[in-house]
């Protein structure tokens, strides 16, 4: 956390109230989020209890899963999840444009550029905290090895039809969530935590309804709280029953909720099925019945209680978002979702089979490589989009802002002379440079690079207050260093090819400038071997192993305890 | 001392609890590996920690009832049996729940682990059994972690019983964890070493303060029964210095009540451990934001002119986003000079 994130904190605490971490959105937020409030039972991997899912903030499918423990139940829940899942995944997977890739030619070995559909948007899922991202990996991971009566009808328990098909959707969402700067899959915790500066800790961060408290205070059911009161009330606050006020955001329940409220409940609900079964006439099935879906309504009705105040949540930190305008950059990363959208929909089309447990060695140093080039990425584009972000890089001399006060032409020493114009900066910022140290600037949203030459001459007049001086002490530390704050800078490109430089491509004197220390683009890195070239080092081809389709997940009579 | 009560009394409950579907699962998942004799859980040891000795299917195992009175008669009954168990060796022998006695502080405290195994060479391994899922081979690192500390407490424990024989048996470094396999609850298990966690809580055992030193620093009569009005309690507690940082909310019963006296104390700490770091000598939030306003604070200190440096530029960027961000600090950027930083690049805006 850098010292300006920390003293927006602290200024959090002062005014009681969160301060801006960032002045734009650096996340894409789709039209029709789809928005997934997920529980899940306590103790049991994988085993959900109910769930709050739609695009219709008025109007969220509340699916229930009575009993947990019971597997024909928990397949009905995911089967109903997979039909409101699965339509809005496919509409946007059905809608595409042409676009262009850069494919090796597998004849010639050549870089050729290949048409190919490119899904015009990308279905996008919010969930309320990052506990929910690990919940969809986990469903993912939990359905999509499953088999259905289609594919094997020897299989004991079949599941439905599109529950596998919904696992590897939900395991592609989980897979890209960790890719950094992506939204395909949000967590409404971590985009708020990005934007606004609240004055907890980043521990307590994680908790949404006490992040929402902080940062609009104003919408705690009791008026007049303080950012650190509504916080405290999310957090504690419980009623006669000794039920929290605001229940936590899931997929785990609170303890007291599951001791007092919903075991009895599904108590009730197990002894009304064994009654049901145990029914003698037809009379007294129907009266067991309505007993039945009393009890389970009861559920769905806790279910729902839980839910709903998360589901509200999930809202209404959108809303806070949406008024932030977006980030210059974030409908390219958003391009780079589409992609990763469209080829996970081609690799369903072409029929392979769903993601291994186990990577192989180079997927899965693709997939390190991919996230580390992508982190780089999100930083430099952060700090592009916005002046807070680079305010940071400055203080921490990654980036230094000013205005220029000279330019002189020069020329490369070659046979043909190109323009390398030196131009000095005056900044108040302390960059790390040292000696021919590359430095970059945005022109026209491309990178201009440009050699530090060293400091400027202390004699040449420069200290006359061109308006950027200091006015609140900092500069009484200064002075330590000779031609401080005064850099001279040359420019290596993005001149044009002609003798002059364009006209536009070297700043000018008074222009208002910012160079970063760190590249605009990341360039891929080298190009890893086929898998079947896999090197013995990193475990050999795949071979034989990878040709058998993965077995499913063993089940035993009593893995739904 | 029940430190969950004593919470409750001073206002500031703990939001600690474990849901009974938890814990039923839990108790299901640990009975059905300690099924048969603990067959199958002496099975997971020879496979994972001990290849080269007999199986115990074959080799026969011992399953000790460990059963007495109080703590202190379970402690001596189960140092009896590890004594008996290493006296015949070539055999398995299994300890259900034993007890175990560690030094913390200068007062006992019992141990109870899941299981402890003697090997045929007369070594010992800790067992813990846990609920949470081993995925495709991997489970959640924060609880792996947190159940290897725990291991390493009983591993201290029974090295403490250990030495007090002659000669004192190897107890094993590497403790078995066994979880369920995927979605099933078919156990599976791994070797977890636990080196690094013995030594580092061996340490701390060793540096902590004895609990009568703490005592005798006390004031004569300070009593922390929750019985107590709310304002004595806390005066009470207040005697005892806590240090209070974010991450005890999911350690400590009392974290809330800590947390309330060091937010109106107004320190730094609040907001986490890095960020009291990075401010040097600097530890309430007014004197950080009055050394940024560059009210106080000596300038040639580092920590206040990188404060008051961060605060400008913070000003700067604020002012150049326009009217929807609040420029809350007052320390305006010197001349007024504005940036505007925007996807063409930099450009001059005055």
């Amino acid at each position: 956390m850098s010292l300006i994130t920390t003293l927006a904190r602290l200024e959090a605490v002062r005014t009681g109230r969160a301060q801006p971490a960032a002045t734009v959105r650096h996340r894409h937020l789709s039209d029709r989020p789809l928005v997934f409030v997920p529980l899940t039972t306590a103790g049991e991997a994988g085993a959900p209890l109910g769930a709050l899912v739609g695009t219709d903030r008025d109007a969220p499918h509340l699916l229930v899963v009575p009993q947990p423990r019971d597997r024909d139940l928990r397949f009905a829940f995911l089967a109903d999840l997979a039909d409101i899942v699965l339509p809005h995944v496919e509409a946007y997977a059905e809608s595409v444009e042409a676009a262009e890739r850069t494919e090796t030619d597998p004849e010639t070995g050549k870089r050729v550029k290949v048409e190919v559909d490119l899904c015009a948007d990308a279905a996008q899922l919010v969930v309320p905290s990052r506990a929910g991202i690990d919940f969809v990996r986990l469903l993912g991971r939990s359905m999509r090895f499953r088999r259905t009566a289609e594919q094997d009808p020897e299989t004991p328990h079949p599941a439905p039809p599109r529950v596998p098909l919904l696992g590897r959707w939900l395991t592609h969402y989980g897979e890209r969530a960790r890719v950094p700067g992506s939204s395909l899959l949000l967590a409404m915790t971590d985009l708020l935590g990005r934007h606004w500066a609240t004055g907890q800790s980043t521990l307590e961060d994680q908790h949404l309804g006490a992040l929402l408290a902080w940062i609009a205070p104003e919408f705690s059911p009791e008026p007049g709280l303080t950012g650190a009161e509504a916080a405290r009330r999310a957090e504690l606050a419980r009623d006669a029953d000794g039920q929290l006020l605001c229940p936590p955001a899931g997929p785990a329940t609170d303890p007291a909720f599951d001791n007092r409220l919903l075991a009895p409940a599904i108590e009730r609900y197990d002894r009304a099925r064994t009654a049901l079964a145990a029914a003698e006439d037809g009379l007294e099935a129907d009266e067991r019945l309505g007993a039945l879906t009393a009890a389970e309504r009861e559920i769905r009705a806790l279910v729902d209680s839980r839910t709903r105040p998360t589901w509200d949540a999930v809202w209404r930190g959108l809303d806070l978002l949406r008024e932030l305008p977006e980030g210059a950059h974030a409908e390219e990363r958003w391009t780079r979702d589409r992609w990763s959208f469209t080829s996970h929909r081609d690799r369903i089309l072409a029929g392979e089979p769903p993601q291994p447990r186990r990577d192989d060695a180079v997927t899965a140093a693709n997939k390190l490589a991919t996230r580390e080039r992508e982190q780089a990425r999100l930083e430099a584009q952060e700090a592009l989009d916005d002046p807070l972000v680079m305010a940071g890089r400055r203080l921490s001399g990654e980036a230094f802002a000013g205005e220029v006060v000279d330019v002189v032409m020069a020329y490369s020493e070659s046979k043909r002379p190109s323009p390398r114009p030196l131009v000095t900066v005056r900044t108040d910022d302390r960059p790390h440079l040292g000696e021919r140290a590359k430095v970059y600037r945005s022109l026209g949203g491309k990178p201009q690079t440009a050699e530090y030459v060293g400091p400027a001459a202390s004699d040449d007049g420069f200290g006359d207050g061109t308006g950027t001086g200091d006015g609140d002490g900092t500069g009484t530390g200064d002075g330590t260093r000779d031609g401080d704050g005064v850099l001279v800078l040359r420019i290596m490109d993005k001149m044009g090819r002609g003798k002059e430089p364009e006209a536009g491509s070297v700043p000018e004197k008074g222009d208002l400038v910012c160079f970063t220390l760190f590249e605009h683009e990341q360039r891929g890195g080298a190009k890893l071997p086929d898998p079947e070239q896999t090197p013995w080092t990193h475990g050999g081809p795949p071979g034989a192993a990878a040709a058998v389709p993965e077995a499913a997940d063993a089940q035993t009579e009593e893995d739904v305890l | 001392m029940d430190k969950a009560a004593l919470a409750s009394a001073l206002g500031s409950p703990s939001a600690f609890g474990q849901s009974q579907f938890a814990l039923t699962r839990g108790n299901a998942f640990e009975a059905k590996v300690k099924a048969d004799g603990g067959a199958e859980l002496l099975r997971l040891v020879h496979e994972k920690l001990d290849r080269g000795a007999e199986p115990p299917a074959e080799a026969g195992a011992a399953v000790p009832d460990l059963t007495a009175a109080g703590p202190e008669g379970r402690t001596a009954r189960t140092a009896l049996a590890l004594r008996e168990a290493t006296g015949a060796p070539g055999a398995w022998t299994l300890l259900d729940h034993p007890m175990l006695a560690l030094d913390v502080a200068g007062s006992p405290a019992f141990l109870e682990p899941d299981a402890v195994v003697v090997h045929p060479d007369g070594s010992w391994t800790v067992v813990e059994i846990k609920s949470f899922p081993m995925l495709d081979g991997s489970a959640d690192p924060a609880k792996v972690g947190a159940a290897a500390r725990q291991a390493a407490v009983y591993v201290l424990a029974l090295e403490r019983v250990a030495a007090r024989l002659d000669p004192a048996p190897r107890v094993r470094h590497r403790v078995l964890l066994v979880c369920p396999k995927d979605f099933s609850n078919l156990p599976t298990a791994s070797a977890v070493d636990v080196r690094k966690q013995r030594a580092v809580t061996d340490r701390q055992l060793a540096r902590l303060t004895r609990i009568e030193d703490i005592a005798d620093a006390l004031p004569e009569g300070v009593c922390f029964s929750p019985g107590l009005p709310a304002e004595e309690l806390a005066a009470a507690v207040e005697a005892v210095p806590a240090a209070y940082a974010p991450e005890c909310l999911s350690a400590c019963e009392l974290a809330f009540h800590c947390r309330a006296r060091s937010r109106e104390a107004g320190a730094v700490t609040c907001l986490g451990r890095p960020v009291r770091a990075e401010l040097g000598g600097l530890s309430t939030v007014e004197d950080v934001l009055a050394a940024a306003r560059g009210e106080a604070g000596d300038p040639d200190d580092p920590a206040v002119a990188a404060l008051r440096r961060a605060a400008r530029l913070r000003a700067e960027a604020l002012a150049a986003a326009g009217p929807t961000a609040d420029a809350g600090t007052g320390a305006a950027a010197g001349g007024g000079s504005e940036f505007a930083v925007g996807a063409g690049g930099v450009s001059a805006c005055r």
